[in-house]
């Protein structure tokens, strides 16, 4: 075979400077420098949000350009002459040779979600900058580094699970640590996603209409597939869109089709709808419901973020947050609590650095991986897309006015629910906005705004602002609901996909003691497993419902601070790995992130467990409810005893959470630490479970779009492979 | 390279994103190996099975 493609840098026309590539990668990093150095100067005048884009369009093109290709080459050595798993074992299923933009769309739609999009819109609060300096270098410099290299190492590995890797290359016991913290964390974040939901849902008879459309639209899709068109898949989805439009669009007849007060739902009642969906969703067939709606809700993620972006641009519109709000400061916000460091780096896990992520890299990713060097398109180059679907949603959330923004993310106890109570609430932090103007707002989309905590209806109102503002039309509430549809369907779809992957992760567990239950034919295993994963999560969620001081506010820090343990132990692993390889001088690129990751989360850990400020830390806050219980009074918001008795009990039990995942972290770090001294004192290198090299027989480009001499490799492998047949 | 070429190439695309293009693929297969194909609808059951074994997880 030809092996210029396998190197197509160290071969080909390559003589002198290429003045043209040159001149291109200046004008884009002056681009990007004179964003940045607008966004950093301005303050107190209008500052355009297309700032923050092209800041973070020209970062992303450089970092692309230049970090991630020295990862490929220097760090990772990535080799093309190498055969990958899905070449050697390629067996049509799990093991596929896809092509590169195939898969990274593929990639991209199961990392991508509502993350992204909520985190933002909560860190919003402290200002715009903050936001947008983290998503930006975060991304660059710690998430899709992650995703990247636990891709390569997974990818070398044959498609080993995370929990295989940390107990393989680490430990036994980092590598139970490590499983129970997969598990607990994944628990944690589809109790937070669905709270999301919940949040957005009540007393929104419009947004049930539509939601509740989509079970029977998805029914309809599997059953098209299965009895009356298999296989066409473009065809069903095509139509399955065009359903869902009408159902979102038909939501503004609600109340004359009478169906109003029937769907106007309160957040107990959906609860208990959600943790039955999530049960019945995860012992059906997946034909019938799951791969239908994976098809709509990847085919809307993709519609939306280019949509969105194509939004921003006509749109143009003006940030009306300051660079740095005082809650950055004073930590007195009130959508989260807490101080800029560490709290902006919790708030926004998904588009900055996103533990999650690399379960999907070591998961069906490197399966399918056609060349080595393409884990640099995916892993990071799909990163970076869900960075900038981050900067889309703190964009949105920006534009909002803020005695509106603050109205929307206060929880019910502190604006009281009316429009007077929450205009005279948000005048109190110092914003104008009065009940009139209040009123408006939650007119202009057809349902009250006033403490819609989750960030899904704030971001819903920005998106609605902006496309109104792009498109005209007078839409608002349609784009309002629009926005609230794609995210519970985004929701919906991970709550049912974890909640089978967690199903299959307990029946794994209970497997090694009793085999039988491992059987996923096997009734009996799958209804009970099923059942318990839906009830820790339906449990968390029913805990966050009936939270007086606001479920978000209480158990976003937990899901934040979850989400980037998980990324401390993927970065761990990464870090060891590298440095067992004989690569210390490397360890640096995963390492000085995990440095920073471990800081902000052990800091993070270390106020919510230890704080003596009843705001942050969650055993303070239990002990001055305990105090206030004593002496007979309410305490904060709590309006009955039965309150204060909640606050106590949820606040004890967030604690010991929070104090349990950061011990299973310093386990595995420990464990590491232990490898790596073992490492250093073999004399640099330790023997790995990397597989060995076999020859690639495949040819492939290896970026996003083929360079000519490519082109002609692939062509003439074709013909040959064409000849030999 | 002509426009009908960059357009057949996105269907292909396509079709290869949304798995259609695995029948396709089974079809050349059978035909160089010699082999009747099954029908349509059995083959995608079998691909329907093979997905109710391997969840996939979907991310925040």
């Amino acid at each position: 075979m030809s092996t210029s493609t396998a190197h197509p840098t160290t071969s080909g026309p390559r003589s002198g400077p290429n003045w043209k590539s040159i001149a291109i990668w200046t004008v884009v990093a002056v681009v990007g420098a004179v964003c940045w150095v607008v966004l950093a100067l301005s303050r107190g005048e209008e500052v355009s949000a297309l700032w923050i884009l092209f800041a973070a369009l020209a970062s992303y093109a450089i970092a692309y350009r230049f970090y991630s290709k020295f990862i490929a080459k220097k760090v990772l050595e990535v080799d093309d002459t190498r055969a990958t798993p899905a070449e050697r074992l390629q067996n049509g299923r799990d093991f596929d040779v896809t092509d590169r933009r195939v898969l990274f769309g593929h990639h991209f739609a199961a990392i991508a979600g509502a993350g992204p999009l909520v985190g933002p819109v909560l860190a919003a609060q402290m200002g715009y900058l903050p936001g947008t300096i983290w998503i930006i270098v975060g991304v660059i410099f710690a998430g899709a580094v992650q995703d990247m290299v636990v891709l390569f190492l997974s990818m070398r590995r044959d498609g080993k699970s995370l929990g295989q890797m940390v107990r393989e290359e680490i430990g036994t016991v980092a590598g139970i640590a490590a499983l129970i913290a997969v598990f607990a964390i994944m628990i944690i974040i589809l109790a937070v996603l669905a709270l999301v939901v919940v949040n957005s849902l009540a007393e929104s008879p419009w947004g049930v209409f539509s939601i509740g459309l989509t079970i029977p639209i998805a029914l309809f899709m599997g059953f098209y597939l299965r009895y009356l068109r298999p296989g066409r898949v473009l065809e069903v989805t095509a139509i399955g869109v065009v359903l869902l439009l009408m159902a979102i669009a038909g939501g503004t007849w609600v109340e004359e089709m009478g169906l109003a007060n029937m769907l106007t739902l309160e957040k107990e009642t959906l609860v208990i709808a959600l943790a039955i969906y999530g049960f019945v969703a995860s012992i059906l067939p997946v034909w019938m419901l799951l791969t239908p709606r994976d098809y709509l809700s990847t085919f809307m993620k993709i519609g939306v973020i280019v949509l969105l972006a194509f939004g921003m641009i006509l749109a143009a519109p003006v940030l009306a947050n300051p660079a740095v709000s005082e809650f950055a400061t004073n930590g007195e916000g009130p959508a989260f609590t807490g101080k800029l460091f560490p709290f902006v780096f919790i708030t926004i896990a998904c588009g900055a650095l996103s533990g999650f992520h690399a379960l999907i890299s070591s998961g069906t990713t490197p399966k399918m991986v056609a060349k080595e060097s393409h884990v640099r398109m995916i892993g990071y180059g799909g990163m970076l897309m869900e960075s900038f679907v981050a900067i889309s949603a703190l964009i949105a959330a920006s534009v909002i006015d803020q005695g509106i923004y603050f109205s929307m993310n206060a929880a019910a106890g502190a604006t009281g629910g009316t429009p007077e109570t929450a205009a005279a609430f948000v005048n109190g932090l110092g914003f104008t906005i009065t009940p009139a103007e209040l009123q408006a707002a939650s007119d202009s989309v057809k349902e009250t705004i006033i403490s819609r905590t989750g960030g899904a209806p704030t971001l819903a109102f920005g998106i609605s602002l902006i496309f109104t503002d792009a498109f005209g039309g007078g839409l608002a509430a349609f784009w309002y609901h629009f926005a609230i549809m794609f995210e519970a369907l985004f929701i919906l779809t991970a709550v049912d996909a974890g909640t089978r992957v967690g199903r299959f992760m307990l029946q794994d567990t209970v497997g090694n003691i009793w085999p039988r239950y491992a059987d996923i034919s096997w009734r009996p295993a799958t209804w009970s497993a099923s059942a318990l994963v839906v009830l820790a999560w339906a449990y968390m969620l029913w805990i966050g419902v009936g939270d007086p001081l606001g479920g978000i506010n209480q158990l976003f820090p937990l899901f934040g601070i979850a989400n980037q343990l998980l990324a401390a132990i993927a970065l761990t692993l990464a870090t060891a790995l590298l440095i067992k390889h004989g690569k210390l001088k490397w360890a640096w690129v995963p390492g000085v992130p995990l440095a920073w990751d471990l800081i902000v989360t052990m800091t993070a850990s270390w106020q919510k467990v230890f704080s003596d400020d009843p705001a942050i830390g969650y055993f303070a806050q239990a002990s001055a409810a305990r105090d206030a219980k004593a002496s007979g009074e309410l305490y904060g918001v709590a309006k009955t005893p039965a309150d204060v008795d909640q606050i106590i009990y949820n606040s004890t039990q967030s604690g010991i959470l929070q104090a349990a995942f950061a011990l299973l972290v310093i386990v595995v770090v420990a464990g590491a630490a232990v490898t790596v001294v073992k490492t250093l004192r073999a004399g640099g290198t330790l023997p790995t479970t990397e597989v060995p090299k076999v020859e690639s027989t495949l040819v492939a480009p290896a970026d996003f779009f083929a360079t000519k001499a490519e082109k002609e490799a692939v062509r003439e492998w074709e013909a040959s492979q064409k000849a030999s047949v | 390279m002509t426009l009908t070429d960059r357009l057949s190439g996105a269907w292909r695309l396509l079709r290869q994103a949304t798995g259609e293009a695995k029948w396709d693929e089974y079809l050349v297969r059978c035909e160089r190996e010699g082999v009747e194909p099954m029908s349509r609808r059995a083959f995608e059951r079998h691909r329907a099975d093979e997905k109710e074994h391997n969840p996939q997880a979907r991310c925040c």
